[in-house]
Order: C-alpha cells, then structure tokens, then sequence
C-alpha cells in the first residue's frame, strides 16, 4: 500500500519530529510510506484569507504531487481537511482539475483515522505513560469527523490515562492568521483552553495539529506553566526516537 | 470605534467576561438537551435548510402571493426599499390613524432603521414590551447584545439599579419582583397605546399571516390591544405553507434558547372581522429589503435563510468571549459577521468575516444548514480583490504563494528560517518576541523550532541508508 505523506509547512519547519512519528506509525501498519520531495503547502492560508488564485496554484501542485499515491495522509486535521473539502471549491470553474482534486480528496485522510480505519493498527509503538486529555482540533473534528479515532488509539497504550475536558471541542483560538490578526481574542481563547488543561491535572495535553499545539503551547508556557507537555498525538504514540530530532 | 477596540474594550470588562461565561453554558446546554427531543435532528435540519431555501428560490413569487392573501384578509402591504423608508411608513401609518402612544414588541428588523428614534423624533411615544428591549430602552436606547436576549451582556444587579433609578423604586433582589415590576409599568401602556408594532418571524405566503414567536406574551398584546398593528419584518421571512412553518418551528425555540416550543406563538391573519373579539381594526406588513435582493444576488445569498434563532452566536467562541456589541451593528455573532458588511457595506466593516477561526462551531448548529465559516471566506475574497485588507498582509499572502510554489527556494528559505528561529528560542527553545508577530507573542510564547526543517532531516535519513 503506497502512502504518499503530506508533511504540512508547519510541521516541516516547527516540529519534524511529527511527521516522522507519522511516518513510523504508518510503516508500523504494514504502508510503504512515500514523502514527496516538492511538496510545500496545501494553499489553505491563502484560502482562508481571500486569495483565492494564489490558493489554486498551490493545490494544483498538490494534486500532482499526490495524485499517483493509493492515499494522501497528513498529520493534520487542518490541511487534510483542505485538500477533502475544499479543494472542489477552489476549482469549481475547472473541470478537469475538479476531477483530479475530487479523486484525491476521496482518497485523503487525517493520520489517526487512517491508523484506525484504514491499517486498522491494533498496536501502537509508543511508550508514553501518564495522563493525558485531548484537544479536538475545529477541522479535525468537523470537517474530517476525527473524535472517536485518537482516543481508539490511545486506548491502545495501557500506560496512558484519559481525561476529558469539559470543552474538548471548543476551538483554542488559533485559527490560522486569526492568531496574529486579532491576537488579542486568540490569546483568551488559547487561556481559557489552557485552564480547562490545567483544571483536568493532565501531564500532557494531546491533540492533532500542529497550529493549535504551538497556541496552546505559547500560551501555556507564557502562562508561566513550563511542565504540561503540549503532544501531538503521533508523538505519543509512536514513542521518542533519536533519529527524529525530536523535542524533549 | 473599530471593532478590535471594541472587542479590547469588551475583554478588559470584568463584569461583562462574568456575564457572558454565565450565558455560554446556559444555552449551549438547554440546546443540546432539547434537540434530544427529536427523533432526526439532522433529517429536521435537512428540511428545514430546504424549506427556507425553496422559498428564497422564488423570493418574488411568495411575496406576491403573501401580499394578495394578506390583501384579501384586509390587511395593507406596504415595501419599503430602504431603512429611511421604514420609518416613513410608520410614521405615516401613525398619522393616518392620528395614533400618538406606540407599544413595540420585539423587531430586529427596526433595529436596522433606528426605527424607535425616527418616532421620537416625529413627536411620537414608543414603549419597548419585550423585557430586554424595554431594559435597554429605559437605558438609554442601549445597543442590543444579542438578537434573541437583547440584554443578555447584564445581570440581575445592574438590571436592579437600573430599575430603582428609572421607576424611581425600592431597589429589587429577586428576578421575580422585578418582573412584576416590569409589568405593572408595562401594563398600563398597553391600555393606553392606540398602535402596536412588532417584528415577525414568518410571513406565511398561503394564508397572508404574520407568525409570532415569542415567550413574554408581550407580543400578543402588542399585536391585540391596540386598534393599528403593523408588522414589520425582512422579504426574506416569508415561507410558502404553514405546513413549512410547523417544520421550522420544531427547530426555532430549539435552538434558541433550549424550548421545546415558545411561550406563546402568535399567528395573526387579517384584521378583525365582523364578529369577531380578538385582533387589530387596520393591519399593515411593512416588507423590507435594505439590502436583502442584493444579498440574494450574491455569493452569501444562503445567509438570507436565517431564521434568528441565535445557536450561531451562542456557540461562537470568539462572541463568547467578546459578547455582542463587539460587532459594531443590530447583528453580531457569525450570522452578523455575513449580514452587517452585506447590509451597510464591507468596507464599513471589514473585520468582521476576518475575526473568527473558522472553527464552523456556527456551521453545525444552523438549524437551517447556513455554510457559515464558508459564507466568511466569501467576504473575504471580496476584500482581497478590492484590496481592503492592508497592503502587507496581500504582500505577506503573495509572497507566501510565490514561494510555495517553488520547492527548492521554499527549502532554502524555511532551512535559514527554522535556523533563526532556533536562535532566538534561546536556551528554553520559547520566542518572547517575533518580529512582525507581536499579535502573537503579545500574549503567548512561540515554541522555537529544533533547527532543522523536516525536509533536510529526512533526506539526510534517505542517503543515511
């Protein structure tokens, strides 16, 4: 099963130890995973911020990156919910692009519903042990219908405890740009998230995209919290690894 | 002021941030509850979206046959074009029935047109009935906050000032005395008014009537008491059958405030006729569009199946913490964030399809299935292609696209970028300051990347083996 993994900017500049967790968990499930070497971004800053054109041309080059692969997963509810759900908006006046971004898109999954639905992963490698409460990221969750899947997995490991937050599924206030533009919204959406994850006693908050790791990061630690781990959910489950560069 | 003035206004007020975590569980919760009544609440919403939407299909078809039922039962149907001409009509329908003391249940709708201080201004007398709206009314014409709890941004102690300061009264502590308060004030304008006005939640194309959703009964007597009733409310309200309004209504007090059905609801027709006990002498639907066929011509034309029941803002993570006058205008929240720049102008208002996160909380709460978020980055699109974002965010966005679309300078340049970022994590790999990014390390750290991108980590694996 050839697996052509979409990295995500972020993930390529801020946090490599992501995408190659990612990687690890989906060779660990039997896929011959393939990076392709151009790829950048999926287009969505564009796209969420009105310019459109500049959009197309990066999901273009996505689509023929990708199109050749069984599947296109990303560590990322945001990105791969752009490819799947908007990518047909964005070329809606092209046909012929439409129906390559159509065929891509049914194919495109989210990392952890791909672990579960598709390799359908019964062991994780990982060798996290504490407790942990998950984040359900906005595209995640209502775009890539990601909720029950991480949890799956994370019910995995025995040595992890779940605790849920109250409002697990409230935005944490990145949003994109929205994060810089209206900073000062965004920054008490990430406080009032930081507390639901501190109110919980959790050693670690997880979740599945980077955007919101590094707000409720930011926050956490401005918030003078230097010891709540903020994961990704493939960190946790894949377990550390030298050859990743990973964070401590 | 501008919108993030406002919304810095709004964080900073320790009481409102009280008041408004008091009312984000409240309805959030008693919606959930309630929507667990029915048997396919996806399937309601389903038809419901259908319903609103076959009838802006043929907006002008359903307005002509309400108007000639309405006609037919003896009520006037008048259009009104603008907001100005709103009042002219009202004004005018006051002088024809030489009505000075107006009672006024609620409309959003007048909202638009300033309508309460057109009739002042005209020498007239205009008494909010709906509590909240009569609150605000009594404080100074205080904006709504809210379009289903227009006085939601208060609590029981400010209302309580309020009321012994204006009534001149003993000072209350129980919400009930107040209330009793309220109405024995109200009461008596309910005798003496010779007009009462109220919004309207559907016009009913079949039959010409007004549907009246309301929980203080205020409306029924605003609509009853009086010998004028006019009714004012958008074109986009009309609905084709009261079979469809059956439907809506199983959503609408749902998803508003947790109801399984409203207190009252009010289905007016025609004007009294001979025989008959109950209802108004002369009848008026005043129909408005101030902006709503342009809006059905255009990209957010989905907007106009609103049904005001409020879900949107009540479960809106940014309203919810920058409450309703944040937004500048009659409509805040996400349905306000389409409607206020389609209605008075995106230039007017540019920062309100900017300020959310797209999160589509709103989205999945529509009871008429609004694409929100979707709706957002329309308007969006329209400001980037009439360049009324900042030069430097359509600079930063281009520049972006440019450089993304050229892998190997894209390498180069997130290579040297994870570098200085590295850098100036320091020691605890946190960034304090982000040149350029202040709106983010105002009020967050930005955790510093290891150094090295993705990419070169990986190739070096590949050549490694």
């Amino acid at each position: 099963m050839r697996v052509g993994f979409f990295v995500t900017c972020l993930v390529d500049l801020m946090r490599p130890s992501i995408a190659f967790a990612a990687i690890r968990l989906l060779e660990s499930g039997g896929a011959q995973v393939l990076v392709p070497p151009t790829q950048t971004c999926c287009g969505q800053p564009g796209y969420n911020s009105g310019d459109r054109s500049g959009a197309k041309a990066l999901a273009a080059k996505v689509v023929s990156e990708f199109e050749e692969c069984e599947y296109l997963v990303a560590p990322s509810g945001s990105c791969s919910g752009m490819i799947k759900t908007h990518y047909a908006d964005l070329f809606r006046d092209d046909p012929e692009l439409l129906s390559r971004a159509s065929a891509l898109g049914a194919k495109t999954y989210e990392l952890t519903d791909f672990l579960v639905n598709v390799l359908k992963l019964d062991r994780v490698p990982g060798g996290f042990s504490g407790r942990v409460t998950y984040h359900d990221s906005c595209a995640g969750l209502r775009e890539m219908g990601v909720k029950q899947q991480p949890r799956a997995l994370l019910a995995r490991n025995a040595d992890v405890t779940l605790i849920e937050m109250p409002d697990c599924e409230t935005c944490c206030g990145f949003g994109g740009t929205f994060s810089i533009k209206y900073g000062e919204i965004s920054t008490r959406m990430a406080d009032n998230k930081c507390q639901q994850i501190v109110d919980t006693g959790a050693d670690a908050v997880v979740l599945g995209d980077l955007g919101c790791i590094l707000n409720i990061e930011g926050r956490l630690r401005r918030r003078g919290d230097m010891k709540t781990k903020v994961m990704h959910i493939a960190e946790v489950l894949a377990g550390d690894s030298s050859e990743s560069g990973a964070r401590g | 002021m501008h919108f993030k003035e406002r919304a810095h206004a709004s964080l900073g007020d320790a009481q409102l941030q009280q008041n408004l975590k008091k009312f984000k569980t409240k309805f959030v919760t008693t919606r959930r509850e309630a929507l667990t009544e029915l048997d396919d609440v996806e399937g309601t919403r389903e038809a419901a979206g259908a319903i609103r939407q076959r009838a802006l299909d043929d907006l002008d078809a359903w307005l002509e046959l309400f108007e000639t039922n309405a006609t037919a039962r003896g009520a006037v149907v008048l259009w009104a074009d603008t907001p100005a001409d709103v009042n002219r009509h009202v004004i005018d329908i006051a002088r024809r029935h030489g009505s000075n003391k107006i009672i006024k249940s609620k409309s959003m709708v007048s909202e638009e047109s300033a309508l309460d201080h057109a009739l002042e201004s005209a020498g007239l007398t205009v008494v909010e009935t709906d509590l909240g709206e009569y609150i605000l009314q009594i404080n100074d014409y205080e904006p709504p906050s809210h379009i289903i709890g227009p006085a939601l941004h208060k609590n029981k102690a400010e209302v309580a000032e309020l009321f012994a300061a204006k009534h001149g009264t003993s000072r209350k502590s129980e919400i009930s005395d107040m209330c009793l308060e309220a109405r024995k004030v109200l009461r008596s304008h309910y005798l003496s008014a010779d007009m009462g006005i109220s919004g309207g939640n559907f016009f009913v194309a079949e039959t010409g009537s007004v549907v009246l959703v309301t929980n203080e009964c205020n409306a029924t007597l605003t609509t009853t008491l009086p010998k004028v009733h006019v009714a004012i409310s958008g074109i986009e309200k009309v609905v084709p059958t009261l079979e469809d309004v059956a439907t809506l209504m199983r959503l609408l007090p749902r998803s508003a405030t947790g109801q399984s059905i409203s207190n009252y609801v009010d289905i007016l027709t025609g004007v009294k006729g001979e025989g008959e006990f109950h209802g108004a002498e002369h009848m008026y639907f005043i129909l408005v569009d101030a902006g709503r066929a342009r809006v059905l011509g255009s990209e957010v034309k989905e907007a106009l199946r609103c049904i005001r029941c409020g879900a949107c803002m009540n479960h809106c993570p940014v309203y919810q913490n920058i409450g309703g006058h944040s937004y500048g205008w009659v409509y805040p929240g996400p349905i306000g964030s389409i409607l206020t720049p389609s209605y008075i102008g995106l230039e007017n208002a540019p920062d309100l399809p900017q300020a959310s996160t797209m999160c589509n909380q709103c989205g999945v709460v529509c009871p008429v299935k609004i694409p929100l978020p979707d709706l957002q980055r329309k308007l969006r699109e329209e400001e980037f292609r009439r360049e009324l974002r900042p030069w430097s965010e359509r600079f930063g966005l281009r520049a972006w696209s440019w450089l993304a679309s050229r892998p190997s300078l894209f390498a180069l340049a997130t290579r040297i970028g994870a570098r200085a970022l590295k850098v100036l994590g320091g020691r605890e790999r946190l960034i304090h300051r982000l040149p350029l990014g202040g709106g983010w390390t105002d009020g967050r750290d930005m955790p510093a990347p290891a150094g090295r991108t993705f990419r070169d980590l990986y190739a070096r694996r590949g050549s490694g083996r």
